[in-house]
C-alpha cells in the first residue's frame, strides 16, 4: 500500500515537472515571460494592489490590442511577496526558474537582497524609482536599473522645491526639517543624502522613525512633531503608514502645504484618509494621474470593461494604478528595444538588459504609444541606469491630485557625485565585487 | 554628569516649561492606553473562561471591523451593518466553539494556543478572500460617532507662560466613554448574572463546573461572542484613527505588555495595565526617546511590564499563584 502511494506521488511529481518544462519551453518559443512580484495581502496591500493592477492591465492591453510586443505575446504571473524580503527572494528564485526576462522586486529590502544575485544569474533588476540609489551607476551595477529617478533624486527634488518656496536654497539656513520614515531599508535609504544636504545648506534635520508594526500607531511621532515644530515635514512612507501619517498631521494641525511625501506616499487613498483637512498635502510624481490618455482608454476598453482586470471602476486611473502602468511601460519599451537591437522576437534576460540599457522613450514615442502628457522622456545609458529625470510636485485638493509645480530636474549636480561615492563605498563593503563584464552595446 | 542631567533633570524641565504639551501627551497616552485596554480585554475574557491565550484576538479585531465596513459598502445601512457584524461575530464564536474548542477539551494549554494561531492564519486568509486586501475607511460618521475636535487654550500653560493648546479629538473621547461602558457592562455581567457566575466557575475549575451542571460548550461560545463584540468595538475605534486594514492585526500585539502588567485574568487589570502602558510609553517616547534617537515606544512597553513583573510576577491584578508542595 505504502509503495503504491509512493509510486503515485512520484508519478505526480514527474508529470508536474514535465508540465512545467513544457510551459517553460513554450515560453521560450512563443512568448516572453515576465514575473510580476506583488503584494495584494498584508499591511502594505493598500499600496501594492493598485500597482499590481496597473502593471498587469497594461501588459494585458498590449496583448489584446497589439498581440503583444513585436508580435510576441507577453505571459506573466504574479508572485505574492507580502512586502516580505524572504518571500521576495523566493519569488526571485521562482522567476529565475521560469526564465523571466526581468525581475521587479517592488521593495527596497528585496532589491538589496537580489542585487548580488543578478549579475550571477544574468537577470536584470528593474527597481523603478526605488531600491539602492547608487545602483544608478551602470558601470558598477550593470544588471540593476532604477529609472526614472533614484530616492536621492527624489529627496533632492523636495529640498529644491522647499528652497524655491523660501526664495533660494541659501535661505534654508537655520530652518528645521522633519523626516518621518518607515524604519526599514526603504525609509533609511535617503538619510545619508539628507544629512549631507543639511550640512551643505545649513538646515537642521530631526528624524521620526516609524516601526513597521507601529504604522497605524503614530501619535508619538506626531506629538514630537508638534513639540519640535519643524518648518517642513518630509515623509518616506508606504502601505498603512501613509494614511495614518496624513490623519495624524491633520490632527495636530500641521500645515499640510508644508508636508511633503516622496512619490510612494502619494496614493489617492493615502491623502483621502485625511478628509478635507488633508487639502494641500504635497508629494512628488513622475507621471500623470487620471485616465485621460489614449493608452489608458485602451486599457479601459480592452481590459477593464472586458472584465479582464481586478481594478475597481472608481480606482482606475488612481495615482498608484498609473504607477503600475508606468512600470509596465518601461518593461514593454525595453523589450521592444531589445527586440530591435537583437533581431529576436522572443528575447532572453540578457537581451532585456541590453534593452534596458538603451531605453530611450522620447516625445515622439510617448505620443505614438498614446501617452502624450502622461510622462516625460526617459533615457537610460550604460553609465547612467537611472537618468535622474524631471519630476513635479502634486497637491491634494481634497478630492484628487492636481499638479502644483512645473516639471523640474532634481539636483543632479549635487546627487551624481554622491552616488558615485556611494557606489564606490558599496563595492568596498561588498568586496570582492565583480567588475562589469557586460559590453556596452549601443544602438547603431 | 551631562548624561545624568539629560536623563534625570531635563525631561522634567521640559514638562514644566510647556505644561499644555504635557497635558496633550498625557491625553494621547490615556487614549492610547484605553485602546490597548480594549484589545487586552478581548484576551482576558477568553483566558478567564478557558485558560486559552487567544492569539487570534488581533485578527478578530480586523475581521469584525472589515465585516462592518464591508456590509456597509455592500449597501447595508450603517446601523443594520453594525447589528449584522455583531451577528457575524456570534456565528464565528459558535464556529470556533463547535469546530475547534469542543474537540480540544482536556488538551494541554499549548495545544489550545496552537489552535488559536491556526485560527489566526485561517481568518487572515478568509478575510482577504472575502474582503480583499485593500484598506477600507471606517464609517465613523455613518455610525453616529463624533468627528472633529475641541480645542482648549488654557491660559498660562503654553510655552513661556503663554496661552496653551490642547486638542481633544471627539472620536478619542467617544473611545474613552465606550471603553468605560463596556467595562461596566462586562463587570456586571461577570459578577451579577447567572451566566457570569458560571463563567467564573469554569475559569476556576473546568471539572468542578461540569460536575455542577455547567455546560462548558455554552460558556465558551458565550465568551468567544463577548470577545467578538469587544473586538468589533476595538476595530471601530482603531479603524477611525487610521484605516481598517490587516496591518491592525499587528497593533493587537501591543496588548501583550498590558496583559503581562495587568494580569491575564483581570478585567480591571486590563484597563489599569492599558493606561499605565499607554501613558508610560508616550512619556518615555516624548521626553526620553530623543536621547537615544527616538523609536523606543515599540519596546518600552515591554520594559515597563517587565519592571512590574519583578515585583508582582502574577501582574498587578492577577491571581497570586500559591501551590502546596
Amino acid at each position: 500500500m505504502m509503495l503504491r502511494k509512493l509510486a503515485f506521488g512520484a508519478a505526480c511529481v514527474a508529470l508536474s515537472g514535465l508540465a512545467a518544462g513544457a510551459v517553460t519551453q513554450a515560453n521560450a518559443q512563443d512568448s516572453i515571460y515576465v514575473q510580476l512580484p506583488t503584494y495584494r495581502t498584508g499591511p502594505y496591500a493598500g499600496s501594492g494592489i493598485p500597482i499590481a493592477n496597473g502593471m498587469a492591465d497594461y501588459l494585458t492591453m498590449l496583448n489584446e490590442r497589439d498581440g503583444g510586443i513585436g508580435g510576441v505575446k507577453i505571459t506573466f504571473d504574479e508572485c505574492e511577496t507580502g512586502y516580505d524580503t524572504q518571500k521576495g527572494v523566493e519569488c526571485y528564485e521562482a522567476a529565475k526558474a521560469n526564465n523571466t526576462v526581468v525581475f521587479n522586486p517592488w521593495s527596497t529590502g528585496i532589491t538589496l537582497q537580489v542585487i548580488p544575485k543578478a549579475a550571477v544569474d544574468k537577470i536584470p533588476i528593474l527597481s523603478m524609482a526605488y531600491g539602492l540609489s547608487a545602483a544608478a551607476e551602470g558601470d558598477v551595477f550593470p544588471w540593476v536599473f532604477n529609472p526614472p529617478d533614484t530616492y536621492w533624486d527624489g529627496l533632492s527634488a523636495i529640498i529644491k522645491d522647499i528652497g524655491e518656496r523660501e526664495g533660494g536654497l541659501d535661505n534654508l539656513k537655520g530652518k528645521k526639517i522633519g523626516y518621518l520614515f518607515l524604519d526599514a531599508g526603504y525609509g533609511r535609504e535617503p538619510i545619508p543624502l539628507l544629512e549631507q544636504l543639511a550640512e551643505k545648506y545649513g538646515f537642521a534635520v530631526t528624524q521620526y522613525p516609524v516601526a513597521g508594526k507601529e504604522m497605524q500607531n503614530q501619535s508619538s511621532q506626531w506629538l514630537n512633531v508638534r513639540r519640535d515644530n519643524p518648518d517642513y515635514m518630509i515623509m518616506w512612507g508606504w502601505g498603512a503608514m501613509n494614511p495614518t501619517a496624513v490623519k495624524e498631521a491633520t490632527k495636530i494641525r500641521y500645515p499640510m502645504d508644508k508636508f511633503y511625501g516622496v512619490w510612494w506616499a502619494g496614493g489617492d487613498d493615502d491623502a483621502r484618509a485625511g478628509g478635507a483637512q488633508a487639502k494641500g498635502y504635497r508629494t512628488l510624481n513622475f507621471h500623470g494621474t487620471g485616465a485621460d490618455y489614449p493608452a489608458l482608454q485602451d486599457i479601459k476598453k480592452l481590459v477593464v470593461d472586458a472584465g479582464k482586470s481586478q481594478v475597481e471602476a472608481d480606482k482606475f486611473g488612481d495615482n498608484l494604478y498609473n504607477r503600475g502602468v508606468y512600470n509596465s511601460i518601461l518593461m514593454a519599451e525595453a523589450i521592444r528595444t531589445a527586440q530591435e537591437m537583437t533581431g529576436k522576437t522572443a528575447i532572453t534576460a540578457e537581451d532585456m538588459r541590453v534593452g534596458l540599457e538603451n531605453l530611450n522613450i522620447d516625445e515622439a514615442r510617448i505620443k505614438e504609444i498614446g501617452l502624450e502628457g502622461f510622462m516625460k522622456p526617459v533615457k537610460v545609458t550604460c553609465e547612467n541606469h537611472s537618468g535622474h529625470h524631471q519630476v513635479y510636485v502634486q497637491e491634494w485638493d481634497g478630492e484628487k491630485w492636481v499638479a502644483a509645480s512645473d516639471w523640474f530636474a532634481p539636483m543632479t549636480d549635487v546627487v551624481e557625485p554622491l552616488l558615485k561615492q556611494a557606489a564606490e563605498d558599496y563595492v568596498k563593503s561588498n568586496a570582492p565585487w565583480p567588475e562589469r563584464q557586460a559590453e556596452c552595446a549601443t544602438r547603431s | 554628569m551631562n548624561a545624568l542631567y539629560a536623563v534625570l533633570v531635563d525631561p522634567f524641565m521640559q514638562m514644566a516649561a510647556q505644561p499644555d504639551f504635557l497635558l496633550q501627551v498625557l491625553w494621547e497616552g490615556l487614549v492610547g492606553g484605553i485602546l490597548y485596554a480594549l484589545i487586552a480585554l478581548g484576551f482576558v475574557l477568553i483566558f478567564k473562561a478557558s485558560g486559552v491565550f487567544n492569539f487570534a484576538q488581533g485578527i478578530m479585531v480586523v475581521f469584525a471591523a472589515l465585516s462592518l465596513v464591508g456590509l456597509y459598502e455592500a449597501g447595508v445601512p450603517a446601523w443594520l451593518a453594525l447589528i449584522l457584524a455583531i451577528a457575524i461575530m456570534g456565528v464565528l464564536a459558535l464556529a470556533v466553539e463547535g469546530l475547534v474548542m469542543r474537540h480540544l477539551v482536556n488538551q494541554p494549554e499549548i495545544i489550545l494556543l496552537m489552535s488559536t494561531i491556526g485560527l489566526t492564519y485561517f481568518l487572515i486568509g478568509f478575510g482577504e478572500f472575502i474582503f480583499g486586501g485593500e484598506p477600507k475607511v471606517m464609517i465613523t460618521e455613518e455610525l453616529g460617532l463624533p468627528t472633529g475636535s475641541t480645542v482648549l487654550e488654557p491660559a498660562g500653560l503654553g510655552r513661556d507662560g503663554g496661552p496653551g493648546l490642547v486638542i481633544l479629538q471627539h472620536i478619542d473621547i467617544a473611545a474613552a466613554i465606550i471603553a468605560i461602558v463596556m467595562v461596566t457592562v462586562l463587570g456586571i455581567f461577570f459578577n451579577k448574572t447567572r451566566i457570569g457566575r458560571a463563567l467564573r466557575a469554569v475559569a476556576d475549575d473546568h471539572q468542578a463546573a461540569l460536575s455542577v451542571g455547567i455546560s462548558l460548550n455554552q460558556i465558551w461560545a458565550i465568551v468567544w461572542f463577548a470577545a467578538g463584540i469587544v473586538a468589533l468595538a476595538t476595530g471601530i475605534m482603531w479603524g477611525a484613527r487610521s484605516d481598517v486594514s490587516f496591518a491592525l492585526e499587528i497593533v493587537a500585539l501591543k496588548a501583550l505588555p498590558v496583559l503581562i502588567l495587568g494580569g491575564f485574568t483581570s478585567i480591571p487589570g486590563a484597563i489599569v495595565g492599558g493606561l499605565i502602558i499607554g501613558i508610560g510609553e508616550k512619556l518615555g517616547e516624548i521626553y526620553w526617546g530623543p536621547l537615544v534617537g527616538g523609536g523606543i515606544e515599540s519596546w518600552l512597553a515591554y520594559v515597563i511590564a517587565l519592571i512590574f513583573l519583578l515585583f508582582r510576577p502574577q501582574g498587578l491584578f492577577g491571581e497570586r499563584i500559591i501551590e502546596r508542595i
